[in-house]
């Protein structure tokens, strides 16, 4: 295994930092359900983390502790060696953690360009007096973050549909959208859920090489739950894998491919 | 900082013409690209500096006089700087088609044995490095977008700004290398070298000298007097020979403004932003750009609609002969000033033609109802016919001599001749040097006088003195009274009907023309559905009687009109098939590129065509096609022969018989 403090450097000559965020013996119920049971793993500074394992493995409630949203009942998160204590969703966002959703949450009858600024929101102080009638702050600032949401658009190149409104968008646009009002706060992790579900190979493609951008260009840590292997084993540097809410391998995609459990979690095991 | 600003050779090469451009236009808008939603804009003596310090960034590299460099983008400012970067460092540019495959690229750089490639982004630098191993000539590569590319191995990799970073600390060591370089330059130097697409063989590199580019810029530029207040968008790629001139040469010699897209997406977005004084575009993008405007007018309120229709048809009465300064009565004149204000005006901005002073459209046949709306709205189209041999222009027409069927008068010191074959032949200041490395083409291109085939027949109208094209001189055949056959002339006239997707005419040798036609199942489909008439096949509604009956009147309407034709008035249609099946690249019958071969079609379908011939009313006939799983199949089916209606001359003709 890794060593836990020092960072290390990838294949491709890509410098992974220490431990940023910790999960330590994290147990999770719905009343009798335990949907996570006693998981402990850790996400490093730059790195692509994957959490992966099939229907029901308890992956988007993990993605949910980690962003917040869930308290697990037992076990902590630790964050930048600080313990987390339960958190509104606004102080998760403001810790610098940004994240996409499953079902696409967006503002449906906004254009583009509103929907990524609404991602700057934790970067603008003026207040409602000062922005109704852009006096103040608010010029200043609407610049300001516009420049930074113009550089978003540029990168994921969504330039022909800035102005757009999202609901008119095909799938495969809105889900790169949601990965732009994302990258719009600057977030130090970003959190994926299911990024390529419902795309054709092109666009699984295209997300596949723009989340590489994301963490090349601005070295940001990335953790995803997907369920393409493929698309997994190719992006991640590490991959935690669950199973029945426990995990069961986690390691680099090499070692998590010939881990003997998680090879019988996905293809079944033989009763002779 | 050494003195680098002398005076090369007066205005005889580009990096010339933008040292006078740098201080004669300096603070004025050269270039622009729209970034980050923002058009950031360069100046004449802003873009001398970043074309300089490439210069001597290049040469720190090592770039030598005489080296090729390729360059593989989209329209972008950097990447025109780079042309004449190039140029300035003694170098020769080789823009490639950024869409090109690696292995297209790679026979293309081997043939040049380019040492330098200035690439747009990872996806171009990629293709190079796919091919790397081939490509022994290949030393240095500099991209321009450096997202992805950070973990690259940059030995032989540098980013553009680095390299001008570079070139400006190094200015003091090699201005005057610079300089020198830049001084040799004269009208014989070469400027650029473009390779043909090459629809047959292999691609051909065509050199053009400072000569052919220089005053092929001047003679145009002075044809439609476009000057330094003209602005153009460019959008078309690179590598093609137009917008060398357009976004190059006449924008050095004018002094215009280049713009460039933020995306090909945005195009039409950023047409509309710039509305360009001067803009070229192919055909089909003024065909999609009515389609769509006729589609959203359909949703648009009753009133608006109402009011749209009405003064359209009074624009096509009336506007083309304002444009043309013709006579038209006061009355008519008051209308259409009041259409330009409801109607015409809010169009051209939309559609980002508000400003057009002069627009060209080429390369292929435009429908004269698409050609003569845009002309109607007061938008100056018109149409030039070229070549990459010419330097593009051999003939464009003048403001107020626009029709829809020719391609214009000779451009400003081009001459030309047709042989006795109908082929076109020109001579010009424009006509290129050579095929790179291959003499034998050129010596059959370009004969010992300068005289260059086009490989195209056609006429001069003896009124007007316009160029007329018929069509590709190895198509035009002899029927057998002599006349002249010329297929695609009357082809082209059935597919402007919208209802008329393909059209193959035959009559080679024999003493009247037939022909096989296509429907365009999304049009007539689109007429079946609103007319409640049923089909369960293509075959079926290629068959239906309806349908025969509209084709049969527009193949009677392409007959009057190819009657008013002297020359061509033999190539009326006497009977024609409407084709069971489409005409299909898998089956062999089209090219990948859409052409029908024409050989092959007629050897295919030779019972449709006997029966056609031997005046029987109708045809059985079986058919072999391929799915598109690459499974066979047969299709049998009993086709309709249809009899159409002949015009003028040919009628007498057959009376007298």
């Amino acid at each position: 295994m890794l060593d836990q403090t020092a960072g290390f450097v990838t294949e491709d000559g890509r410098t992974i930092g220490g431990v940023v965020m910790e999960m330590k013996n994290i147990t999770l119920r719905f009343g009798g359900v335990e949907a996570i049971k006693d998981i402990s793993f850790d996400i490093r500074e730059g790195e692509i983390r994957a959490i992966i394992g099939p229907n029901g493995a308890g992956k988007s409630s993990m993605l949910n502790v980690i962003s917040g949203f869930y308290v697990p009942q037992d076990g902590e998160v630790w964050f930048h060696g600080k313990k987390r204590k339960p958190m509104r969703p606004y102080e998760v966002a403001r810790q610098g953690i940004a994240r996409t959703f499953q079902n696409i949450a967006l503002f449906e009858g906004m254009s583009v360009l509103d929907n990524v600024m609404t991602g700057r929101l934790n970067h603008m102080s003026a207040n409602l007096f000062q922005q109704a009638f852009w006096k103040g702050r608010a010029e200043a600032e609407e610049v300001a973050n516009r420049e930074k949401v113009e550089e978003i658009i540029d990168f994921l190149e969504i330039q022909a549909i800035r102005k757009t409104p999202v609901a008119r968008l095909p799938y495969g646009l809105k889900k790169r959208v949601e990965l732009a009002r994302a990258l719009a706060a600057e977030p130090k992790l970003l959190l994926l859920d299911e990024p390529m579900a419902g795309m054709n190979v092109e666009e699984k493609e295209d997300m596949s090489r723009f989340i590489l951008d994301v963490n090349d260009e601005f070295g940001t840590t990335i953790a995803l739950i997907e369920h393409d292997m493929g698309v997994v084993m190719d992006l991640s540097d590490r991959v935690v894998v669950m199973d029945y809410g426990k995990k069961i391998g986690d390691g680099t995609p090499d070692e998590v491919r010939s881990n003997q459990q998680v090879i019988d979690a996905y293809l079944g095991v033989s009763h002779d | 900082m050494a003195e680098v600003h002398t005076r090369a050779g007066g205005e005889m090469s580009l990096p010339a013409l933008l040292q006078r451009n740098a201080e004669r236009y300096g603070d004025r808008p050269a270039y622009r690209e729209k970034e980050y939603g923002i058009w950031q804009s360069w100046t004449w003596a802003e873009a001398e500096k970043e074309v300089e310090a490439l210069a001597l960034g290049l040469l720190d590299l090592g770039l030598r006089p005489g080296d090729f460099v390729a360059i593989i983008g989209r329209n972008r400012p950097y990447l025109y700087w780079s042309m004449v970067a190039v140029q300035a460092a003694g170098g020769v540019p080789v823009p490639l088609y950024q869409d090109a495959v690696a292995e297209e690229m790679s026979y293309v750089l081997a043939n040049c044995g380019a040492r330098f490639v200035i690439a747009g982004d990872q996806e171009q630098v990629d293709k190079v490095l796919e091919v790397q191993d081939q490509l022994t000539t290949l030393e240095q590569m500099i991209y321009l977008d450096p997202r992805g590319l950070r973990k690259y191995d940059h030995g032989q990799l540098h980013g553009f700004k680095a390299v001008q970073v570079q070139g400006r600390k190094a200015a003091l060591a090699l201005a005057d290398e610079l300089n020198a370089r830049r001084a040799e330059l004269d009208y014989a130097s070469t400027c650029v070298m473009l390779y043909t697409s090459g629809t047959t063989g292999k691609p051909k590199g065509v050199v053009l000298s400072n000569r052919n580019v220089i005053e092929t810029a001047r003679n145009s530029a002075q044809f439609d007097q476009l000057s330094s207040d003209d602005s153009i968008l460019s959008y078309l790629p690179m590598a093609w020979v137009g917008d060398f001139i357009f976004s190059v040469a006449q924008a050095y010699w004018c002094g215009f403004c280049t713009n460039c897209p933020e995306s090909p997406e945005t195009m039409m977005t950023d047409l509309r932003e710039i509305g360009p004084t001067y803009f070229f575009a192919p055909p089909r993008v003024f065909e999609g750009q009515l389609t769509s405007v006729m589609i959203r007018m359909e949703d648009a309120g009753r009133l608006k609609r109402r009011m749209f229709h009405h003064f359209l048809a009074h624009a096509k009465k009336v506007g083309g002969r304002i444009l043309d300064g013709k006579a038209v009565g006061l009355l008519d004149r008051l209308k259409y000033a009041l259409g330009d204000v409801l109607v015409y005006g809010p169009l051209k901005d939309t559609l980002g033609y508000g400003r057009i002073r002069v627009g060209y459209t080429a390369g292929e046949a435009i429908g004269p109802e698409i050609f003569d709306f845009y002309r109607s709205l007061g938008i100056n189209l018109k149409q030039l016919y070229g070549q990459t041999e010419a330097t593009v222009f051999i003939t464009q027409q003048p403001d107020g001599e626009v029709r829809a069927d020719t391609v214009g008068v000779p451009s400003p010191s081009v001459e030309l001749k047709i042989d006795e074959t109908g082929e076109i032949f020109y001579r010009s200041p424009g006509v290129f040097v050579e095929y790179f490395k291959n003499p034998e083409s050129t010596m059959k291109t370009k004969d010992a006088d300068g005289w260059v085939a086009t490989g195209d027949a056609g006429f001069i109208e003896e009124k007007s003195g316009h160029l007329r094209i018929i069509d590709r001189a190895k198509d035009v055949g002899k029927m057998a009274n002599g006349a002249m056959f010329a297929p695609k002339f009357v082809e082209n006239k059935l597919k402007f009907y919208p209802d008329i997707l393909e059209a193959v005419l035959f009559g080679n040798g024999r003493d009247r023309c037939v022909a096989f036609i296509n429907i365009d199942l999304t049009a007539v489909g689109n007429w079946a559905e609103r007319n409640n008439i049923a089909y369960a096949s293509y075959q079926e509604l290629a068959g239906h009687p309806e349908v025969l009956k509209s084709i049969t009147a527009h193949v009677g309407e392409v007959n009057r009109s190819v009657a008013e034709d002297e020359m061509l008035s033999g190539c009326q249609v006497h009977r024609f098939v409407v084709l069971h099946k489409e005409l299909d690249a898998d089956d062999g019958e089209l090219t990948r590129t859409r052409k029908v071969r024409r050989g092959f079609v007629e050897e295919k379908f030779q019972d449709i065509l006997a029966a056609l011939y031997d005046g029987e009313v109708s045809v059985s006939t079986r058919t072999e096609v391929t799915y598109e799983d690459g499974r066979k199949g047969e299709i049998s089916a009993t086709l309709a022969i249809q009899d159409a209606q002949i015009s003028g001359s040919m009628v007498q003709l057959e009376a007298a018989e």
